[in-house]
């Protein structure tokens, strides 16, 4: 047990989060990032899918990895990732149909998103399962992280609301205070996510 | 024809895989060095999309839609599938022939080409092509036939053209102007192309 969790195993799994983000530092997978935040329940569900996503391809293409001839193995990695990616959306669309109409296209989006390709061909096709698990699972979060705080972002200035609850409370409006519609808007995403990777990499450059 | 017409302009300006949609993004940000790289991508990007759209239309609709191979069998659930798989071929597919008939246009994009297997623009399109045959049929973003299919695909494929070669030759000024450090690369690139969708903004509500 204590060697699953060694140093090196939670060292794979925590550099993802900050250090090593796929979204911020490897520049992966932006396209849903940008697109499911306008509202912060869509981000959450979209950052779970991918973590799964990213934990069960990694472990499946680490299983397989000595087994593939080296000339199809995208193939093979796209099929995997395919059917994974179909089993969510049929899950979404059976219990969080609401979310599923939401997302939309970027939940098929997902076969396509290079976090999953890039883990797997640099992660998964050398490692074992288990480290490859602890791989597919961070990288999943560092995603995760940043499509929540990108969602937080635009659903508090842009609607006053938090998962649909009020939060700025009446009496602010009262005073004067207005929704910021433009938050709602493609164009707040790319600023707002411009801005994030300027802070992460301004507090990364000091340490 | 008008429908044709409207359809393609909106899907330049008004739907614009990037400006509106955010697909592509990741080979959009790592090309966009050079205007005439982005221009090379942006043409093989134009090229596969004209390929794959029509034939996953022709796929969606006498394959895998309701009733089609089995009466009362819906089949769509296995659109991501068989989508990818398309895609994946024709790639190759192109690249082959790419190879074959014009070694210099290969050599040019090299290593754009097989990449576009993954580029989400590419199976975007296919995915709001199967959302839009759903649609009502007198709206703007109707596709009926295999030619609107195409007549989407050009339109797409333009809108994403148009997209990336305006970013790469920002990005070659932008070597010149003076932007503090943890910003440069990445950063600088996104607040820029949200400039770029908020001018973009202006063309919604566009009819013809």
């Amino acid at each position: 047990m204590s060697q699953l969790f060694s140093k090196e195993n939670k060292e794979i799994f925590s550099s993802p989060l900050n250090l090593n983000n796929p979204v911020t530092v490897q520049v992966l997978g932006i396209c849903s990032a940008l697109a499911v935040t306008v509202q912060l329940e869509p981000a959450i569900v979209m950052g779970l899918s991918v973590t799964v996503i990213t934990a069960f391809a990694n472990v499946i293409i680490s299983l397989l990895r000595k087994t593939v001839p080296n000339r199809i193995r995208i193939i093979v990695q796209l099929v995997v990732v395919a059917t994974l990616v179909t089993l969510v959306s049929q899950v979404l669309k059976a219990y969080a149909y609401d979310v599923s109409v939401q997302l939309s296209v970027y939940v098929g989006l997902i076969i396509t998103n290079c976090i999953l390709m890039g883990r797997l061909e640099a992660f998964a096709m050398q490692n074992g399962p288990w480290a490859s698990f602890l791989d597919g699972v961070g990288s999943g979060l560092g995603y995760a992280w940043i499509l929540v705080a990108v969602g937080f972002v635009r659903e508090l200035f842009g609607a006053g609301t938090l998962l649909g609850i009020q939060v700025i409370p009446d009496v602010c409006y009262e005073w004067g205070y207005a929704n910021n519609g433009m938050m709602t808007m493609p164009a707040m995403a790319l600023i707002i996510v411009g801005c994030i990777i300027w802070a992460t990499r301004a507090i990364n450059d000091k340490k | 024809m008008e429908h044709m017409l409207s359809l393609f302009v909106r899907s330049i300006f008004v739907d614009n895989m990037i400006f509106a949609f955010f697909l592509g993004m990741c080979s959009y940000l790592a090309v966009a060095k050079t205007v005439k790289t982005a221009f090379g991508l942006g043409l093989a990007v134009i090229f596969v999309l004209l390929v794959t759209v029509p034939v996953n239309y022709l796929l969606q609709t006498q394959v895998l839609g309701p009733n089609c191979l089995v009466e009362g069998v819906d089949l769509s659930f296995l659109a991501f599938i068989l989508f990818i798989g398309v895609i994946a071929g024709i790639v190759q597919l192109v690249e082959m022939i790419v190879e074959r008939f014009s070694p210099s246009l290969y050599a040019s994009l090299g290593i754009f080409l097989p990449l576009i297997a993954v580029n989400c623009a590419i199976m975007g399109a296919s995915l709001f092509m199967q959302q839009r045959i759903g649609m009502e049929p007198n709206s703007a973003q109707y596709i009926g036939g295999v030619a609107d299919a195409i007549v989407y695909a050009l339109g797409s494929g333009i809108g994403w053209l148009l997209a990336i070669v305006a970013l790469a030759a920002i990005n070659e000024k932008m070597a010149y102007t003076d932007v503090p450090r943890p910003l440069r690369g990445l950063g600088i690139t996104f607040i820029t192309v949200g400039l770029m969708a908020m001018a973009f903004m202006c063309f919604s509500g566009l009819t013809i």
